[in-house]
């Protein structure tokens, strides 16, 4: 077990280093001089050049790429161009924020998801099932932007029943006044990709043999989708929620923009809208660190779940 | 070579396949319908002449009667009528000459209601979300083909040679997917700081290609040790050829299916980021750029851009989703 975990780890030296590789060959070579950005319209060449020395882009690039490693790993990425304030300080009390919107979101969906998943799997085939389908397609069509501004308007605006933007500064207060829009609007847009795929995952384990043999031996038909096909399909169900979790720290930012929730996304959005790249570098790169631990924790998940599972 | 022992070729089972299926031929004709429309709006023959502001501010549709647009713009004409001539004018004579030689050209009548109504500026909403759609398609289109071109590429250059090759296309492979695609987006908007449609074409396609790279890699893995690759070497075709020429024919139902997969996203992406202000310049039309100002107009109670906007997306989006769900069943009846 720790054996295998060590290799895994081990193993994500070489992505992690082609991430940080592609972040700084995007930036420092694609993005051109990043002084002329910061010393706007009012430049004149001595400006410039203190600013190309104060950021280091004056160095060769295997130093610039060096002192980019070092940012990484002493989680120190200077200041933001825009603000002043220490790019670490704005991640972590961006996280909160995102975090209060984003644990509550994925409990629900991912545990209607599987009820849904599995109460389709009792009428498969059937017109309810097929109805179900297409009504998923459809509401997977429409724009997200589309489900946040007429649930804004209409229920917030319109209607009063929450608040239309906002964000405070207690936990409680946050989650039952400001999150519950954004978290029913999040439901509505990504419940229809989430039972597609998971009513798949429960269908491939549905035709099994292991299943007929339950039903042979007499089991009822509920016991056998929420106790035997529940604990198979959880494997893929599993990968899927650990896989997305980073993406949807950066995924939920039309979500924060709109509601003004000072969060990981809408900081993202403001630093691409302002040019701010220390700030960008650093979420990208952590968000990819993010991704890949995750990953390998669902690995270590499986086995808690499905002891045929061997990690060796 | 006899007609009767000819037997059919995979597209001919899967054309006759998706014609059994009714939703698929509807979803067809939707998506065809759409493409047709892209193709006159960019030979100018329709809605080249959206720019033209035939209507008045913020018309209402005609199903909905010139009194769902409030007053609020012939109070502004009433005000403007109302203001007393100005005996201090400067320019009061000049303008009296200039208007005695009609050199001032009477404003066109503007009209009061337009089939789905107008925007801001007193553009006809038909027509504006027909060039909205073309911009938004092409950039889908454009992309998903850059995207599907380089992972076939990728894919078949790391399955074919495999070893030292594959490695490499694995790696960065892994690279590109540590990084979520919508963060990996606005990185890549974030460093070329100019605004097109061929940008984010561009931006798209460049970040999209993991998707197809990863199943048509696992194709020719497959497809290199068959028979008829070996009568390929065997006879002396180069790699090149072996790759493009003998296998690609073989396993290009996957790339149309990853194609038309990657379409709809990437017009859900371009919707989102020309919202967000990353995607068509200014003065572009697209359909994310409608939503856009109609997230402003839906408080005033102008609804009509937003749902001529939103209501074309769904029906292409939906339409054009059925059709890959029917193509890939048609094309790989194992799956079913």
């Amino acid at each position: 077990m720790t054996a295998f975990f060590l290799r895994r780890l081990w193993q994500t030296v070489p992505t992690m280093a082609g991430v940080v590789l592609l972040v700084f060959l995007l930036f420092n070579w694609v993005g051109g001089d990043p002084a002329y950005i910061l010393a706007g319209k009012m430049s004149d060449a001595q400006a410039i050049a203190s600013i190309r020395t104060q950021l280091g882009v004056d160095q060769p690039y295997p130093a610039q790429l060096w002192k980019f490693v070092q940012q990484i790993v002493t989680f120190d990425f200077g200041n933001s161009w825009a603000t002043g304030e220490p790019v670490g300080a704005i991640i972590t009390s961006r996280l909160g924020p995102s975090l209060t919107v984003l644990v509550p979101l994925t409990i629900l969906e991912t545990a209607i998801g599987i009820a849904l998943a599995l109460g389709l799997a009792f009428v498969r085939g059937s017109v309810l099932d097929r109805g179900v389908m297409v009504a998923c397609t459809v509401g997977m069509s429409i724009s997200i932007l589309v489900y946040i501004i007429a649930f804004q308007y209409g229920l917030a605006y319109k209607l009063g029943w929450f608040p239309i933007q906002g964000w405070g500064d207690s936990l409680g207060q946050n989650l039952l006044r400001y999150a519950p829009l954004p978290i029913l609007i999040g439901l509505c847009v990504s419940i229809a990709p989430t039972l597609r795929l998971f009513r798949s995952f429960v269908l491939d384990e549905a035709s099994q043999d292991y299943v007929r043999t339950a039903r042979a031996k007499g089991l009822t038909e509920r016991r056998i989708v929420w106790v035997h096909v529940l604990r198979n399909a959880a494997i893929p169900i599993i990968t899927y929620v650990m896989a997305n979790l980073p993406a949807l720290l950066i995924g939920a930012f039309l979500l924060e923009r709109f509601f003004g929730i000072p969060g990981i996304g809408r900081e993202v959005i403001l630093a691409v809208e302002r040019s701010d790249f220390p700030v960008i570098k650093a979420i990208t790169v952590y968000v990819a660190a993010a991704t890949m631990l995750f990953n390998l924790l669902a690995d270590l998940l499986y086995q808690a779940v499905d002891p045929r599972v061997q990690l060796a | 070579m006899n007609a009767e022992t000819l037997s059919p070729s995979l597209w001919t089972l899967a054309w006759r396949r998706l014609r059994a299926d009714r939703v698929a031929m509807v979803s067809l004709a939707v998506v065809l319908a759409f493409l047709a429309l892209l193709g006159l709006s960019a030979s100018g023959l329709v809605a080249a002449d959206w720019e033209r502001e035939v209507g008045v501010h913020y018309a209402p549709p005609v199903f909905a009667g010139a009194s769902a647009g409030d007053g609020a713009d012939a109070t502004g004409q009433a005000a403007r009528a109302a203001l007393a001539p100005n005996p201090f004018d400067p320019l009061a004579a000049d303008i009296a000459a200039i208007g005695k030689t009609g050199a001032l050209v009477a404003p066109e009548a503007k009209r009061q209601t337009l089939p789905f109504g107008a925007d801001k500026w007193g553009h006809d909403i038909v027509k504006k979300t027909i060039k909205g759609g073309q911009t938004s398609m092409i950039v889908g289109l454009g992309a998903a083909l850059l995207a599907v071109a380089l992972g076939t590429l990728f894919g078949a250059f790391a399955g074919f040679y495999g070893g030292f090759v594959d490695d490499f296309f694995n790696w960065f492979y892994s690279v590109f997917t540590s990084i979520p695609s919508i963060l990996m987006i606005l990185t890549v908007a974030a460093v070329l700081q100019q605004k097109g449609v061929s940008t984010i074409v561009l931006i798209l396609g460049l970040t999209g290609w993991t998707g197809p790279f990863r199943l048509i890699r696992a194709e020719y893995i497959k497809h290199k040790g068959r028979e008829y690759v070996l009568a390929a070497h065997a006879i002396g075709a180069s790699g090149w050829r072996k790759m493009f020429g003998h296998i690609f024919p073989n396993v290009s139902h996957v790339a149309l299916v990853q194609l038309s997969i990657l379409v709809v996203g990437f017009i859900k992406a371009e919707v989102i980021l020309s919202f967000l202000g990353f995607g068509v310049p200014v003065g572009t039309v697209s359909w994310g750029s409608m939503l856009n100002e109609a997230q402003g107009e839906l408080i005033l109670g102008k609804w009509w851009q937003l749902a001529a906007a939103a209501s074309a997306m769904a029906v292409l989006v939906t339409a054009f989703s059925l059709l890959t769900d029917a193509l890939r069943d048609a094309l790989d009846p194992k799956l079913t």
